[in-house]
């Protein structure tokens, strides 16, 4: 037994929680108009965490805090993803943000706050430390959601939000005490084992997966737990639904990694929640896919789009070896790069007093400025999945995972279903490319914000021509992580 | 001469990266736009004078390791069955840069950077060794077609662009998930040749079978998954009318013979029967609904229906005669089809009609356009000492071979085609112009006769002179009947037994 734990795995989490105290203080003696102090400062903590969680990767899994906690080559390329993630959201934002007056210390402490919190999900190793990075990430989210305090959508936003994750807090807790009932233990790699061992057919232990499995399902916004989904994405103002929807899956994915993939991964228990991932996959492809047809409003759109694309990933999930959790990695990696893009150009679009929410903003989007509008149908058609764009890969990943692993027919519901997808894409280049515009005001967003558009719409071509590298990346860290 | 295919592919890629860079400069951007699909086209024909038509094996072969994680590789090569349709590609997209010469007026210059995309894509498609690489290219001609529809169609073209991308994906996405079936069956590979070698079970032939069918079926198309087309034919601009007839219908057909049947022999010659029965039915049915067009665009629309029904007919009779009389007959549609979707588009920039009935005594003040439409049509009823002609015949003769009660059928179709193309020749070029347009039919300039003539040129080389085109393709048709002929039709009772 060690009497000094070793701090170093997580170096990253110690950093950014000194440098959110910071932020926070600084902050205080900032006025507003030099409020890019806190921006500039946010940015740069996000900058630091990439270079020393690059610096301390290791090729092997590290266990520290008491095998409480974790840093394996899954989790550094998590965590690497989601700061370059946070950092996109926050440059798409900040013009945003200024002309909503949110752009504000608050705003930035609790985006450093929810990172926090993924990254100690992305890192954990026990159920509490899971949990407490889970609890940290929402309430982080819960309030931004409501910073827009005289807003009524986004409050009864927050508030939903706030039940509905608390239940599913709620049961993921109850299913984690089961779990402890039956094995004893908190720390993941032990249930593993110990699970392996007793061979996992304990009625107890499949109660207590069916309530991981629905806190999971709410977490990830899956159906039949999607309620909160659309209007949380709709209710939010734009800067914090492209929070919501970039980062936090790759926590979620870890998350799932973590718990079902590793914890309850033994062969046994691993039919038991294929076969709910199957019901929750299925029904999210087609509620997603056929009710986003049913929008004008975009957010609720792409929040419809969203619950489809995670029965996507579940179904590379639930194929329940490592071909399928590489699968399920590299698309939730391009989900989040797709989804940054879409968020990212409403609120290009967007002006003081105008949200550009609603799919006719869109209209003649290319009469107004061409560039914009190539590099939105690059990010739909890769939603839709067409190649050459990623989106092809990230599905061809999947559908090969579950057709290996003997699942035909999912394949089959999948593409249909990707194919009624498909509709509500295209029509949206429709938009854009085929109608007359109704707006003609200019479209002029910072310099930051151009760089960073243009090369998120390009990444879709480049990748998909291109996309060993980071497939690569994804089957490396996964095999290295299991 | 290495890599003389990948420089097919990239050439109209580099091409249309560059015009990207011409914004403002008209002139330049339509003559460099010209220059390119000239130049491939030059390629292309080198690379027809270098291939060795006495072997099945495929010519100018390139392998490179593409994405390994997945297995996939960047291979492409040609054989006998795909070297005339990317000639035939390559021939047809400096002809839809002339006819969009003056035709499109807005945007030229992205409908020059969709077209150059569209032939990348197009010859991607056919020269692809790499099942998921064809799905890349065969994918990636939606989105500039889809463009081309909705944004330089005519009135109702939002309907067409949409409709057409949504069949066709319907199709592609099973397709896909057939790759991946065979991905599986064939030993983790997605590479074509070896995929063809492996024999699979009654179950997979089965579905696979089938995904293929509706994948190519709908591109072809075949009835009744035909009803994207006269849609999308009639609100395309001239150039987007010819590359859809012209090539993209010819994939369906290229898919039939390339992956259809040498992977799933004993499928396909199960239920080839189902197959040439609904071609017959293809033939009759769009040659009667061409009958009832006033639209001109839409009557040759049906007329593509009803000719690519030969083709498939050609393909499924399973002989020498039916595969080779269908290979030409694809590229014969392809050159006369978009002929005349060609002199369609002239005659619209002139009365901006369409309508056989604003059609009427033309041959008077264009006697060239006369003379050449009238060779166009003779060819597509399959007059003698035109390609049509021997093409059809061939595959007659063939089907005469396997069946002659639906060979008989599809005659029927031939001489119905003589009907309303003969009909039209009389409405459109004799008798007297209407009114409204008279003094406003100046004919056709030079930019116009070079973009025709060739075709009309070839019209008659390859119906005077076949033996040549044939034999290029004669080696792979053998070896690929040869790969069916070893098929026992599939039994259904295996298909349902678990293995």
């Amino acid at each position: 037994m060690q009497y000094i734990t070793p701090l170093a795995p997580a170096y990253p989490e110690l950093f950014l929680l000194v440098m959110i105290c910071v932020v926070l203080v600084v902050d205080l003696f900032v006025s507003d108009d030099r409020r890019i102090v806190t921006y500039a400062l946010t940015q740069l903590t996000l900058g630091g965490c990439v270079a020393i969680t690059y610096a301390t990767a290791s090729p092997e899994p590290v266990y520290t805090f008491s095998g409480m906690f974790v840093d394996d080559v899954m989790a550094d390329v998590l965590k690497l993803l989601v700061y370059l993630g946070v950092m996109a959201v926050l440059v798409y934002s900040r013009a945003y943000i200024t002309a909503r007056e949110m752009f504000r210390g608050e705003f930035f402490v609790l985006a450093l706050c929810a990172t926090l919190g993924m990254m100690i999900m992305i890192s954990a190793n026990h159920l509490l430390t899971l949990y407490l990075g889970l609890e940290l990430l929402s309430l982080s989210l819960y309030s931004m959601v409501a910073l827009q305090r005289d807003s009524a959508v986004a409050t009864e936003a927050a508030m939903k939000y706030f039940v509905l994750g608390a239940l599913a807090s709620g049961m993921l807790l109850y299913g984690m005490s089961m779990l402890y009932g039956v094995t004893g233990v908190l720390e993941i790699t032990r249930l593993a084992q110990i699970i392996a061992e007793g061979g996992g057919r304990d009625v107890v232990l499949v109660f207590a997966l069916v309530f991981v499995v629905a806190g999971l399902g709410f977490k990830l916004g899956a159906v039949p737990f999607h309620m909160w989904v659309p209007d949380v994405y709709h209710g939010a103002p734009t800067a914090v639904t492209l929070f919501i929807g970039s980062a936090p899956k790759l926590a979620a994915f870890a998350f799932i990694m973590r718990l079902l993939a590793q914890g309850l991964g033994a062969e046994q228990l691993a039919v038991e929640w294929q076969q709910m991932l199957i019901v929750m996959a299925v029904l999210s492809l087609a509620v997603g896919n056929i009710t986003a047809i049913a929008q004008s409003n975009l957010k609720r759109m792409l929040a419809y789009s969203t619950i489809g694309h995670m029965g996507f990933l579940l179904l590379g999930i639930l194929a329940g070896n490592l071909v399928g959790y590489s699968a399920g990695m590299f698309y939730v990696v391009i989900y989040v790069l797709m989804n940054l893009g879409a968020f990212g150009m409403i609120m290009v679009l967007a002006r003081s007093g105008f949200e550009a929410e609603n799919l006719e903003d869109f209209k003649g989007l290319n009469a107004r400025n061409p560039w914009y509008a190539f590099v939105m149908l690059l990010l739909m058609f890769s939603m839709a999945g067409v190649p050459p764009t990623v989106g092809f890969y990230a599905k061809l990943a999947v559908l090969q995972a579950v057709i290996g692993a003997g699942f035909v027919w999912l394949a089959v519901v999948a593409v249909l279903f990707a194919l009624i997808g498909a509709f509500y894409y295209v029509r949206l280049v429709k938009l854009m490319y085929f109608d007359a515009p109704e707006d003609t005001a200019p479209i002029e967003p910072r310099r930051d914000v151009r760089i960073l558009m243009g090369a998120n719409g390009l990444a879709m071509l480049v990748l998909g021509v291109l996309p060993e590298p980071l497939l690569r990346l994804c089957i490396s860290s996964i095999q290295a992580s299991f | 001469m290495k890599n003389v295919l990948s420089i097919l592919i990239f050439l109209p890629l580099a091409g249309s990266v560059l015009l990207g860079f011409m914004r403002g400069h008209d002139r330049l951007m339509r003559w460099s736009a010209l220059g390119v699909t000239v130049a491939t086209f030059l390629v292309s024909v080198a690379v027809l004078l270098a291939f060795n038509p006495a072997t099945h094996e495929m010519q100018f072969v390139e392998r490179y390791p593409w994405a390994p994680s997945f297995n996939i590789e960047y291979a492409v090569g040609v054989d006998g069955i795909s070297i005339l349709l990317v000639l035939l590609t390559t021939l047809l997209c400096p002809i839809c840069v002339l006819a969009s010469w003056t035709a499109i007026t807005s945007r030229a210059q992205e409908f020059m950077i969709a077209i150059l995309v569209m032939e990348a894509a197009m010859i991607g498609t056919f020269v692809a060794l790499d099942f998921v690489l064809f799905f890349v290219f065969w994918e990636a001609m939606l989105i500039p077609m889809y463009l081309i529809i909705g944004v330089w169609g005519g009135p109702n073209r939002i309907y067409s662009a949409i409709k057409f991308f949504l069949y066709t994906l319907a199709g592609s996405l099973l397709l896909l998930v057939a790759i991946i079936v065979l991905y599986f069956a064939g030993g983790n590979t997605f590479d074509i040749l070896t995929l063809m070698g492996r024999s699979y079970s009654a179950t997979v032939q089965f579905w696979v079978f089938w995904a293929f069918f509706l994948a190519f079926a709908i591109k072809i198309p075949m009835i009744p998954f035909h009803t994207w087309l006269p849609d999308a034919h009639v609100e395309a601009p001239a150039a987007g009318s010819i590359i859809l007839a012209g090539i993209l219908l010819k994939m369906g057909g290229y898919g039939f013979l390339r992956f259809c049947l040498p992977m799933v022999p004993d499928a396909s010659l199960a239920f080839s029967t189902i197959i040439m029965t609904l071609s017959v039915g293809a033939i009759l049915y769009g040659a009667f609904m061409a009958l009832a067009q006033t639209d001109v665009k839409k009557l040759i629309a049906y007329s593509s229906v009803s000719h690519m029904g030969f083709v498939t007919l050609g393909i499924f009779v399973l002989n020498t005669r039916g595969v080779e009389g269908a290979l030409l007959q694809m590229v014969n549609h392809g050159i006369t089809t978009g002929a005349l979707f060609l002199a369609i588009g002239q005659f619209y920039d002139r009365s901006h009609s369409r309508l056989l009935e604003d059609f009427g005594g033309i041959s008077k003040p264009m006697p060239m356009y006369g003379a050449l439409w009238v060779i166009f049509s003779f060819s597509s009823f399959g007059f003698p000492g035109t390609n049509s002609f021997i093409g059809e015949f061939l595959v007659l003769v063939g089907s005469f071979e396997r069946h002659w009660l639906l060979a008989t059928a599809a005659t029927l179709g031939l001489i119905l085609s003589a009907f309303y193309m003969l009909w039209v020749v009389r409405k459109a070029l004799f008798g007297t112009v209407v009114k409204s347009l008279s003094g406003s039919l100046p004919d056709l300039n030079v930019r116009e006769l070079v973009a025709a003539i060739p075709l009309a040129v070839l019209v008659f080389v390859i119906g005077l002179y076949p033996r040549p085109w044939l034999s290029v393709m004669h080696a792979s048709v053998e070896h690929l009947l040869m790969q069916v002929g070893a098929a026992t039709p599939l039994q259904f009772t295996e298909v349902w037994t678990r293995p």
